[in-house]
């Protein structure tokens, strides 16, 4: 079916997320761990490793982000949430030393798009978060569009293994339009 | 962890990237509903619980709870949304009679939908046009070429355009013209040749009408 008439809901940018955007429901479908700050009673069914029936203060649990968002609260301390693995210092080096190495499929496939919701939690580090994410993009840019713009009738599976699910649009928007022209 | 099925929903739609419609999955979202149901009534008691007893530890509980049901309704939602999207889309591919494969996989609200939609696009194409109407879902490429082959409707005589030639517009005649889209050039024209300017207004409204009613 020729795709022009069906225009779905975007992902929305930055901070925002579309509600009826159907890739921004399945990013925030996405696993943050988490510590609980308060007890949450009657609950304790949804962590398998306890056995008790409540969810005790200061659990580690792995929690979806739109769990996560929800129950936030800047002032009141009912959960903090811990940087996932590849937001971290020392994942930060690898990505200003080469962007282009790392399989961004595989460390999460939304990695531009958790790393910005991310920065509603308020780490102190989330500056550097930002700019490492910005950096990391820019880095990717290039290379992405130009395989995208010369791999014409080729099988592009190897290219787009690597990339995450934001450079994949961009990468199949660009095929697309090489075609048409 | 809750809301697991609405997210199959989206799954499954998100799986279909190119705005195929698969079959309406009623038991999902019979499910979906269901579970609701349940967090909304443990919600409830809870409620109840804190304000008589002064039970205030239950509040993250019942925050948590509400959380799910506000997730599981933008899933529903979200599904719902995105199904028509693919049934509007449905008609600018299709035309208006649908193949049978495709109508079973909609539910019942959905072709009603689809009806209405239908008829207000039919009612506003026959709103352009003068009396015939204009069918705005043919000819969705815009033209590549710079001549288009024009057919005249009335009888016009002989009629000179800006270049020098003159040619002559009799009912039903086919003839090859350049497709001046200039405002000023279609207005100093404008008093004499009302069926030339009837002709390419008609092309003009198609392409403007077409990219405003999709999005």
């Amino acid at each position: 079916m020729d795709t022009q008439s069906y225009m779905p809901v975007p992902p929305g940018v930055g901070l925002e997320e579309n509600f009826f955007s159907l890739d921004d429901i399945l990013l925030s479908h996405q696993r943050l761990p988490c510590r609980t700050e308060n007890a949450f009673p009657r609950l304790g069914f949804l962590e398998k490793s306890s056995e008790t029936p409540d969810i005790l203060e200061g659990t580690k649990m792995e929690m979806p982000l739109w769990l996560a968002k929800g129950l936030y609260e800047r002032k009141r301390r009912v959960l903090s949430v811990d940087l996932p693995k590849m937001y971290r210092e020392g994942w930060r080096t690898v990505f200003g030393a080469d962007p282009n190495v790392v399989d961004l499929h595989k460390m999460g496939p939304y990695f531009y798009g958790l790393g910005s919701q991310l920065l509603h939690f308020d780490s102190p580090e989330n500056p550097e978060i930002a700019q490492a994410i910005l950096q990391t993009y820019i880095g990717r840019f290039r290379r992405t569009m130009d395989s995208s713009q010369n791999a014409y009738n080729e099988d592009t599976s190897a290219l787009v293994e690597r990339l995450d699910f934001l450079e994949r649009t961009l990468f199949r928007e660009g095929k697309s339009v090489q075609r048409k022209w | 962890m809750f809301c697991e099925k609405a997210v199959e929903l989206i799954r499954e739609l998100h799986r279909m990237g190119d705005g195929q419609l698969p079959a309406f999955s009623e038991d999902s979202i019979r499910q979906v509903l269901e579970e609701m149901k349940a967090l909304y009534e443990q919600n409830q008691s809870d409620v109840n619980e804190a304000k008589c007893e002064g039970k205030s530890e239950l509040i993250p509980t019942i925050k948590f709870r509400h959380c799910c049901l506000l997730r599981n309704q933008r899933c529903v939602a979200a599904y719902l949304y995105d199904r028509l999207l693919r049934i509007r889309a449905l008609r600018w591919e299709y035309g208006s009679v649908l193949p049978a494969n495709i109508r079973f996989h909609m539910c019942a609200e959905e072709l009603e939908w689809f009806n209405q939609y239908k008829k207000s696009l039919a009612t506003f194409m026959r709103s352009l046009g003068g009396d015939e109407g204009l069918d705005i879902t043919q000819d969705m490429k815009p033209p590549k070429s710079l001549y288009i082959e024009v057919r005249c409707l009335k009888d016009h005589g002989e009629f000179e355009i800006d270049d020098g030639t003159v040619i002559l517009l009799k009912k039903n005649s086919q003839v090859y013209l350049r497709i001046k889209l200039s405002y000023i050039h279609l207005n100093t024209h404008f008093f004499f040749i009302d069926d030339y300017f009837y002709i390419i207004v008609r092309l003009i409204v198609l392409y403007i009408a077409q990219t405003l009613l999709k999005k």
